[in-house]
């Protein structure tokens, strides 16, 4: 992994082999841009990439294409998520060219939860092609220089291809597999759900690591730090493919009232801690949902900055 | 087989207010198996309308007829003789019937009385459940045998997504997640290198993506 595919910030830090820090910016339900701004402004000089979510959660927000512009604008390193759920194959490809030639450089390749979730659920589904065939689709563009349907691409995409791993959805003893699938498609780095069960992911890292995933494939480790009792309980119970442990839960509601944020805090530092030793981590990937200005305090305490100038 | 639903009685209702004379055209097709759609039902939905008729002091003329089958149109011809006294036609066939209805009478009004559901089949006594999407190009056997375009939320090709949970959809915990189920299938019989296997972008044209479709067989064109 020596010679660069996108030359993104991202890529050469992983590539330096540093211990890489992203975050995550959601864009605002409007054209809100000075809240957006304001919200990256946080993550500014504290990460070594932002993502962009892409309408998460079937929710309609600002497109993940322009908000990363804007972040871009703020001299911060989008990364720029795209879903299989609201386009079909020309759209995709045209968007890949779009953000490529407006000077992005990492894309991550989501399927997309599915509309019943959000906000428009009557919409139709597209769905035509899923998150493995899109890493391929830019793998495709980027190092053949070919759409999908084998016509040239006139200037390739130069794109470091991302993709999301969830280790806690099932069946578990697939979830290995799906990754080295995802991997031998063109992801070139991934970030996983968020993690709450160690013991799990501990065992799933070994997997990977066994199969030497961790040597064609850089894997962030997700981390979204509880800020209370409701918010575990919520994501224990309401959000598919998600596990937190009981014992979890116990800690936070222990940690007595008010202070719940900072064990959450506590937990995800630990977890950092154990991530920058566990063999075949390349980085953490912090998702502080609507807590962004939370990251510079995380970042500072998880002895993470200041990030590398590569 | 394809599953259909019988419209809300209220809808049906309005639909056809102000007509005195209504035609109910049932169906000894799909919709005679999955209970919404034979001479049963055609004469429960006539009696439910003259019924509401009287109520509003209307003394409707509700008729009653089921056909061999509506997606045949040497069936739809046996109404030749009796459309012409009626004002409406209520067809609970599948979607198909009331247009075959439509397209050979063209003077008559005709009106759907079911939702036509999809192409699956009774998985129990009372659940019907999707099977097939009609995609025209069957890749099954890929799949150990079961169907991800129709029954994964997503049509994935290569799944599961990161929603699966306890064998469970992320839409819904009343849908099974079919990725869940072709994986542990697959593994079971050893089959792994197979599901390893990735599945490029399917071609859609042979689809309803592709526009209204058509099927000829030369062979039997007179």
């Amino acid at each position: 992994m020596s010679e660069h595919k996108a030359g993104s910030n991202l890529e050469k830090v992983l590539s330096a082999g540093h211990f890489a820090f992203t975050g995550e910016c959601g864009p605002p339900q409007g054209a809100n841009v000075p809240h957006l701004i304001e919200k990256a402004n946080h993550l500014k000089g504290v990460v070594d990439a932002v993502n962009v979510t892409d309408n998460q959660t079937a929710v309609v927000r600002m497109s993940s294409w322009a908000a990363s512009l804007i972040l871009l604008e703020q001299g911060l390193e989008p990364n720029f998520q795209m879903v299989c759920r609201d386009r079909n194959r020309l759209a995709i490809q045209s968007d890949i060219l779009g953000v490529y030639a407006m000077g992005i450089r990492n894309m991550l390749c989501l399927s997309g939860d599915h509309q019943s979730f959000g906000n428009h659920p009557e919409s139709k589904n597209v769905f035509d092609i899923d998150s493995m065939q899109l890493i391929h689709t830019v793998k495709t563009m980027r190092d053949e220089g070919k759409f999908l349907n084998g016509s040239d691409v006139d200037v390739a995409p130069k794109l470091f291809i991302g993709a999301a791993c969830n280790p806690f959805a099932e069946p578990f003893d697939f979830r290995v597999y799906r990754l080295a699938k995802k991997i031998s498609a063109g992801a070139d780095f991934v970030q996983t759900q968020c993690i709450y069960n160690m013991d799990k992911f501990r065992e799933f890292m070994k997997r990977a690591v066994d199969m030497g995933l961790h040597e064609k494939c850089y894997i962030l480790a997700g981390v979204t730090p509880m800020k209370s009792v409701g918010m575990a309980l919520y994501m224990s119970k309401q959000v598919p493919g998600m596990d937190v442990p009981q014992a979890l839960v116990k800690r936070l509601r222990g940690a007595g009232k008010g202070k719940a944020a900072e064990e959450g805090i506590k937990f995800a530092l630990e977890q950092i801690e154990e991530f920058k030793e566990m063999e075949g981590v390349a980085g953490v990937h912090l998702m502080a949902i609507e807590w962004e200005h939370k990251v510079p305090e995380i970042a500072e305490r998880a002895g993470v900055l200041p990030r590398p100038v590569v | 087989m394809i599953v259909a639903e019988s419209k809300p009685i209220k809808e049906l209702l309005e639909m056809v207010k102000g007509f005195k004379k209504i035609l109910v055209v049932g169906c000894k097709g799909c919709v005679t198996v999955c209970n919404v759609g034979g001479a049963k039902e055609v004469a429960i939905l006539a009696s439910t309308i003259r019924i509401s008729g009287k109520k509003e002091g209307l003394d409707l003329v509700v008729g009653e007829h089921t056909l061999e089958r509506q997606c045949d149109p040497e069936y739809i011809d046996e109404l030749k003789d009796i459309i012409g006294d009626y004002d409406a036609v209520i067809s609970i066939a599948c979607g198909v019937g009331p247009q075959f209805i439509s397209e050979r009478y063209p003077a008559t009004k005709v009106f759907p009385g079911v939702n036509t559901k999809f192409m699956g089949g009774a998985v129990e006594h009372g659940v019907w459940s999707e099977r097939c999407a009609g995609c025209g190009t069957c890749v099954v056997h890929l799949f150990g045998g079961l169907c991800p375009i129709a029954r994964c939320s997503k049509s994935l090709l290569n799944g599961p997504c990161g929603g699966s949970s306890n064998g469970k959809c992320e839409i819904s915990s009343d849908v099974e997640c079919i990725w869940d189920t072709i994986v542990l299938k697959m593994m079971e019989q050893d089959r792994l290198d197979e599901l390893m296997e990735f599945r490029p972008p399917k071609s859609w044209t042979t689809a309803r993506d592709g526009g209204p479709r058509k099927m000829i067989r030369e062979e039997l064109v007179k």
